[in-house]
């Protein structure tokens, strides 16, 4: 170690970081250390408000809007940043440390081509001039696996797929050849089948050069793969550190533990139900256009009352459109929506009240699903008033017992506002709304993806709960395969707007598996840390994600 | 690029609707006055026997839908009648008059819209400075405050005071050029305080707008510095409110211009528009408003293609 210590090229000590709001500064950093070596890639994990972004942007020295570094020292390759110049701080940014952020797509800005924002930063720093930094961003887009490395840099953001923006903005990180890279949870927005392409990119192009990293995610699996060693951090405090091998196979702290067990809810398949049993949903031959584009292709598929269909495939592959169809809003092209055995007219505008009512839907963002002005007992109660003609005092009591139902004390939250709530709470509040209108059938469209891992497992747990209670039929919509394997019963796989392949979940989880379902089940990121290595090997480096997916 | 086109033509054939929809409001708006015409061309000394002549001869025996659908059936030719006070042809009146107008409009915007937008800049950059403060407070002062008002404390100041500047900003056919921007230098000021604070403000808004996108958090992190962060990351998404706040003041500088060229006796065609209505004289105050009207449409389409083509989503395609 005590040749190591030579290498150190960020050291964070007692970090304390503060946050402005109501018309107040509240610590959300409490004091944090961190060393990281040169060439050293750190993985720092939690859940969000765990302080992860925060302290990624501090090693930068950097600090939103709205939130402050209040003590603590921030020592890079022995400048200290935090009593530095903002003028001597801005010049290690893009030239010494670099950012890659989260969503390539917003990060990008939208009008200049792709190699001007990359070469601005050498051009800026005159480390390169102009046509040598682009040859050189040339160089590395190829590195990174881009398609037409010498051609993808004079396009605009929006004309290159999301995967390829976030290589080509991990390309822009490395264009000054910085020392430190932070990693912004850089796969989160992306498919798992383009996960594993920018994975394997970043991680070949941070040990190319011997980069140093801290790795931002909250996905276990992932940061695995990409990081040496681990902090677990939660509100702001440090969890445990160690390394990657001795926190997956022995991690010391209960909350620690607690998020490595968290993929373990699994419920047993129910098989159909058997003879002349009708189902609440048949989506019969069913195709959608957009204008005159064509996305969906001949879609049927049944659920039946009490079970659990999940819907899979990347973005874009028309899962959330067969909700359309199914809700109405966009009426099919050709085929038929029957529900309960009767068939559904095309628009919702041609439905009456009573078919309306049998289909609800609860959606991924419970932050823009829910008005914010508006109180809980009138978002809940608006649906019970309106299909079931409650009033008064039977009103106020169906919206005590559908809170009760979603596990939140009535007396507690009857008159609260949404902004109150936590994530979680509010996404339990979308399906008590859903629950007011007493459907059969409800449509769950990727509604734990935006949730932490623990508090998106209480509410599959929810889910579950009141499917046996109440006998719903689920349609859930995720592209997140462990969601499936705890709550599915049956399984449809959709790509391009076709389905794949349908069946049972446990047969969709044995081989031998339609090409494209065994691509998808193989992206997924396993808590082995050789997993991603082992995959490549299999797959071959020409072979990997999306190139694979055609 | 064929949906540019599209919309422009779907806009101007909208716009030659709006424009009939406008010409049949302001003919029975005339009709509505008070007052007789042929009584106002011959004065209070006229016999019954003149006034029923002159009312013969100018046809306002006719019901008032004909004679509309008479000037109608001229304004598709492109004649828009004779003026029924000096019977001259009403394009003629106008011409000059309306040039007059263009010229001290485009006069006050090469001012403004630059002076506007840089200020906004600069605003946005030093955001909650003093000096933010100090521009945002001078210009919605300059707002506020009646044109006419503003129009004659700079001739207090500029003119009598200091006698920089000519008061009247009557024109003559020998002036040169530079004989000209001087004489009507102050009613061009007056406007450009009118309509800088407007588009400055919205320049700021918008940027500051932008300041939260993670592509500006991304250009920061960079090492970007703060000017090149505004101006080359900000502004350029930030392009198509800005054009739309731009094309209501060009619009307002020609239409709105009444009160400065009455108090600088600017003879341009907003003191024409008054002295037609007083006198009743209706294809005048007909063809005025009909340009006011157009120019107000074709400002907006434009404004609408400019946001279109700074969109680079739009401009290069997928």
């Amino acid at each position: 170690m005590a040749a190591k210590e030579k290498d150190v090229l960020l050291k964070i000590r007692d970090l304390r970081i503060e946050g402005y709001s109501d018309e107040k500064w509240l610590e959300i950093v409490h004091g944090v250390d961190l060393t990281l070596h040169r060439g050293e890639v750190m993985g720092l994990i939690g859940e969000s408000g765990a302080g992860k972004s925060t302290i990624g942007l501090a090693a930068m020295g950097f600090a939103r809007d709205g939130c402050r570094i209040s003590a603590g020292s921030i020592e890079f390759d022995g400048m200290e940043l935090t009593t530095t110049s903002e003028a001597d701080r801005r010049a290690l940014r893009g030239s010494r440390i670099a950012y890659v952020a989260q969503s390539a797509a917003a990060s990008f800005n939208p009008a200049h081509k792709i190699i001007d924002q990359h070469t601005e930063a050498p051009i800026h720093y005159r480390i390169r001039k102009r046509l040598e930094a682009q040859e050189d961003a040339m160089e590395l887009y190829e590195r990174l696996r881009l398609p037409n490395p010498q051609d993808i840099g004079f396009r605009y953001p929006h004309q290159v797929s999301g995967g390829q923006l976030q290589r080509a903005m991990t390309a822009m990180a490395m264009a000054c050849r910085p020392d430190l890279i932070i990693f912004d949870e850089p796969t989160t927005a992306l498919d798992v089948t383009t996960q594993i392409e920018v994975l394997a990119a970043i991680r070949d192009i941070v040990e190319q050069f011997n980069t140093a990293a801290i790795y931002i995610t909250h996905d276990l699996a992932v940061v695995a793969q990409m990081a040496d060693t681990i902090k677990v951090l939660l509100k702001g405090n440090e969890v445990e550190e160690a390394d990657t091998e001795t926190m997956l196979s022995n991690p010391k702290e209960d909350y620690t533990k607690s998020l490595w067990a968290v993929r373990s809810f699994k419920r047993a398949q129910k098989p159909r139900p058997g003879g002349d049993a009708t189902p609440v949903v048949s989506v019969q031959n069913v195709s959608a256009s957009y204008g005159d584009t064509p996305v969906l292709h001949d879609v049927s598929f049944d659920i039946y009352a009490g079970m659990t269909v999940a819907v899979v495939g990347e973005s874009g592959s028309g899962k959330s459109t067969t909700a359309r169809c199914i809700t109405g809003l966009l009426p099919p092209t050709s085929g038929k929506i029957v529900m309960n055995g009767v068939e559904m007219p095309p628009s919702y505008k041609s439905r009456t009240k009573e078919q309306l009512r049998q289909a609800q839907m609860i959606y991924q963002m419970a932050d823009t699903a829910l008005n914010p002005k508006v109180r809980i007992c009138d978002i809940i109660g608006r649906p019970a008033e309106f299909y079931m003609g409650l009033k008064g005092g039977k009103l106020k009591s169906r919206v005590d017992e559908l809170l009760d139902l979603i596990e939140l004390e009535p007396s507690k939250y009857y008159s609260r506002y949404p902004p109150e709530l936590s994530g979680g709470q509010k996404q339990r509040i979308g399906i008590a709304r859903a629950l007011a209108a007493e459907p059969n059938f409800i449509i769950c469209d990727e509604v734990t993806s935006a949730l932490d891992q623990l508090v998106a497992e209480g509410i599959l747990k929810l889910l579950d709960r009141l499917q046996k209670e109440l006998n719903l039929a689920y349609m859930f919509i995720t592209h997140d395969l462990a969601t499936v394997r705890s709550i599915a019963d049956e399984v449809l796989v959709m790509k391009q707007g076709e389905v794949v392949e349908q069946g049972a979940k446990e047969e969709m989880f044995t081989p031998p598996h339609h090409p494209y379902t065994d691509l998808l089940l193989s992206s997924v990121p396993e808590m082995d840390p050789n997993w991603l290595t082992t995959v490549l090997e299999e797959r071959g480096v020409d072979n990997i994600g999306e190139a694979a997916a055609t | 690029m064929t949906d540019v086109l599209g919309i422009v033509l779907k806009r101007l054939g909208l716009g030659v609707l709006t424009l009939l929809v406008i010409s049949i409001l302001i003919f029975f708006a005339v009709e509505l006055l008070p007052g007789d015409i042929a009584q106002a061309v011959l004065g209070q000394g006229a016999t019954e026997e003149n006034l029923k002549a002159m009312r013969e001869q100018l046809g306002l025996n006719e019901p008032a839908v004909w004679r509309y659908l008479q000037w109608l059936a001229g304004a598709i030719q492109g004649d828009f009648g004779s003026s029924l006070i000096s019977q001259k042809p009403v394009t003629e009146t106008i011409a000059p008059r309306f040039a007059n107008t263009l010229f001290l409009a485009s006069y006050a915007a090469v001012i403004a819209v630059p002076v506007a937008i840089i200020l906004g800049v600069i605003v946005a950059l030093l955001r909650e400075s003093i000096f933010d403060r100090v521009a945002n407070v001078t210009t919605l002062t300059s707002i506020s405050s009646p044109e006419f008002f503003l129009g004659y404390i700079l001739i207090l100041y500029l003119a009598v005071k200091n006698p920089w500047f000519p008061a009247i900003a009557s024109l003559s056919d020998d002036m040169t050029f530079l004989e000209l921007l001087n004489r009507t230098f102050l009613p061009a000021l007056t406007m450009v305080l009118v309509v800088v604070a407007h588009m400055m403000r919205m320049t700021r808004a918008s940027i500051i707008n932008l300041l939260a996108s993670p592509y500006i958090e991304m250009a920061r992190l960079k090492g970007t510095p703060a000017w090149k962060v505004i101006v080359k990351h900000a502004l350029p998404n930030a392009w198509a409110p800005i054009i739309n706040v731009v094309a209501l003041n060009l619009a307002y500088l020609i239409t709105g211009v009444v009160l400065v060229e009455v108090v600088f006796v600017y003879p341009g065609i907003g003191q024409l528009l008054v002295d037609s209505v007083t006198k009743r004289d209706f294809p005048v105050v007909q063809a005025c408003c009909l340009i006011f009207a157009a120019t107000f449409i074709l400002l907006n389409l434009a404004a609408d293609v400019g946001a279109i083509l700074t969109n680079p989503r739009l401009r290069h395609p997928k």
